[in-house]
């Protein structure tokens, strides 16, 4: 918005208007259009009883689009943290798996990465997990559980979300990593000065003022979440994009049906857009 | 270099120096060049020692080899009676024995003077709240601005962040004091502010290492002045013999640059 506010205020653009219309011409007018289309996709679900058939069969997984988003970007944000940590880790070792997993995982598609650990991965770990149960001995109570575990006990909305969480989880640890490093040297010295240890100079000194820093990045990728959990449709978890696949398909009803869900998806991005800024100026309130 | 009278006992078994900063062959390389090229002095108990030097000369890594800010590449170092080691346990014994104060302050600018001072208290010496902050309150009387206890970093003047910079350090209750250079970043009419904090300090006796170009505290509160040039000591003396009739014809040129 800022952005269309200062380029209203390029001189040369308002010289072309009648002085009486340039208050008219610094209106946020892409905002006015939005707010009218979705007024008119408001009255037609409310009134028209075929729209609201529609919204209603598709509203029916907006549960499952929060419930992943929330659950996802939780896990993303912890693991963001840790591995940012690790990123900026004097040990080698450390320094090198991270670095692995950050690469690595920046370099595949977000799609590709949900199949493979959905497909690939969970497979994998389940063999695993029943494997470590046979060493067990099944005669064990452990051992039986492990044994036990089964491919079809973990479900495509919670491999889906480990996914989620494992390609944020890199995203995330980038952010933390910018603002751990973004932090003067002498705020690390001056707590080691003062007798703390390495652990505790990160978590009373550097990280409260790194993740003040890094809050509006990471206030965008909760964002960027909520519209990347569209990408588990693909595995048939229903959330709200796989449930109006599934409803145009059946009736044919593709314009009505892709609109409110663009709609719903577009309500909830700028619901979430402003709670996030809200919530940053709030943090960032009582600072200096 | 300038030796110590009981450096003939190198054996780590034998009982400790005496004095309460003791830097034997203290040799500190960044990327194979010499910062500190075998440095070695004492700083008795409750004495102060002012360092000066042209820029790049290693004061500031000499300070900072004291509380293993910089590890040194060989030499040795004891703190009170502790030898120095790269053990974490030591490092962190004499770290909370050391107060430091630096050139840029370095307060934490999400606390207040007060969130500043009572942190390390809190986590270090394990101080509960209500000790800490009366302690808090009690070292921002001592450095005069006891009035700015709720303030954050980012409303203070330079000098008034010095001193709580300072506070900071004497809440822990240090031994030693060590200053890099701390009037430096700040504007002439807050210098004294500090310098008379730091004068103040000396006179009560605590032990300080000052890196410092303020010829009038160093005259003031110095029991002995270091010459330092190129990672080595060209010169220690006291006060009066610095100033009035330097040995060295290095000392005598940089004195001549800094007293015009
Ligand atoms: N972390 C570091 N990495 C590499 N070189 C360093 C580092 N710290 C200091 N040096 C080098 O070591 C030498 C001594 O630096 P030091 O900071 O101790 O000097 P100083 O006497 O404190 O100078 P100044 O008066 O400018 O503060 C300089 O040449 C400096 O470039
Ligand atoms: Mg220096």
């Amino acid at each position: 918005m800022a952005e269309e506010r200062r380029l209203s205020l390029d001189p040369s653009r308002q010289s072309r208007i009648a002085p009486g219309l340039e208050r008219m011409a610094d209106w946020p007018w892409w905002l006015i259009v939005a707010i009218l289309i979705g007024l008119v996709v408001v009255f037609q679900v409310v009134t028209n009883q075929r729209m609201s058939v529609i919204f209603g069969a598709i509203a029916a997984g907006i549960g499952v689009t929060i419930r992943v988003t929330l659950s996802a970007y939780f896990l993303a944000v912890i693991i963001g943290l840790f591995v940012g940590l690790a990123r900026v880790s004097s040990n080698r070792v450390i320094l090198n798996i991270a670095s692995f997993y950050v690469e690595v995982v920046r370099g595949v598609p977000i799609l590709v990465l949900l199949m493979y650990i959905a497909f690939v991965a969970v497979p994998l770990l389940v063999t695993g997990i029943n494997g470590l149960g046979g060493r067990l001995g099944i005669e064990t109570a452990l051992g039986a559980a492990l044994a036990k575990v089964s491919t079809r006990n973990i479900s495509n909305e919670l491999r889906v979300i480990i996914g989620l969480a494992v390609a944020y989880g890199a995203f995330e640890s980038e952010i933390f990593r910018a603002g751990i490093q973004s932090i003067e040297r002498g705020q690390m010295e001056a707590a080691r000065a003062l007798g703390m240890s390495y652990v505790q100079a990160m978590r009373y000194v550097i990280l409260p003022q790194a993740v003040r820093r890094v809050l509006p990045a990471l206030g965008n990728d909760f964002v960027a979440m909520l519209k990347d959990s569209s990408l588990v449709s693909v595995l048939g978890v229903e959330d709200i994009t796989q449930l109006t696949k599934l409803y145009a398909a059946s009736t044919f009803l593709f314009f009505q049906s892709y609109s409110i869900l663009a709609f719903i998806y577009l309500t909830m991005t700028v619901l979430l857009s402003r709670g996030v800024r809200t919530l940053e100026t709030r943090l960032s309130a009582h600072r200096r | 270099m300038t030796m110590q009278p009981d450096s003939s006992s190198p054996s780590p078994e034998a009982a400790p120096p005496v004095g309460m900063i003791v830097i034997r062959d203290l040799v500190k390389k960044f990327h194979g060049i010499p910062a500190v090229a075998g440095v070695s002095f004492t700083v008795g108990a409750g004495k102060v020692v002012v360092i000066i030097g042209p820029s790049g000369s290693g004061k500031s890594t000499v300070l900072r080899c004291i509380n293993h800010l910089e590890t040194p590449t060989s030499g040795e170092i004891w703190v009170d009676g502790i030898k120095l080691t790269h053990n974490n346990k030591d490092i962190n014994a004499v770290r909370a024995e050391v107060g430091m104060v630096f050139q840029q302050f370095n307060l934490f600018p999400h606390l207040t003077a007060i969130g500043n001072i009572t942190l390390a208290q809190k986590i270090v010496r394990k101080r509960g709240e209500q000790e800490a902050r009366r302690v808090a309150h009690e070292q921002l009387e001592r450095v005069g601005i006891p009035e700015k206890a709720d303030a954050y970093p980012g409303q203070l003047s330079g000098g008034q962040q010095q001193r709580v910079a300072i506070a900071r350090a004497l809440a822990m209750n240090p031994k030693i004091m060590l200053f890099d250079e701390p009037t430096s970043a700040l504007d002439p009419e807050m210098i004294k502010e500090v310098l008379d904090v730091m004068l103040k300090l000396a006179k009560e006796g605590m032990t300080m290492a000052v890196v410092s170009h303020e010829m009038g505290f160093a005259r003031n509160a110095a029991d002995e002045i270091i010459f330092m040039d190129r990672g080595a000591i060209v010169e220690r003396e006291s006060p009066a013999n610095f100033f009035q009739n330097p040995h060295e014809e290095r000392t005598r040129q940089f004195l001549s640059q800094i007293l015009h």
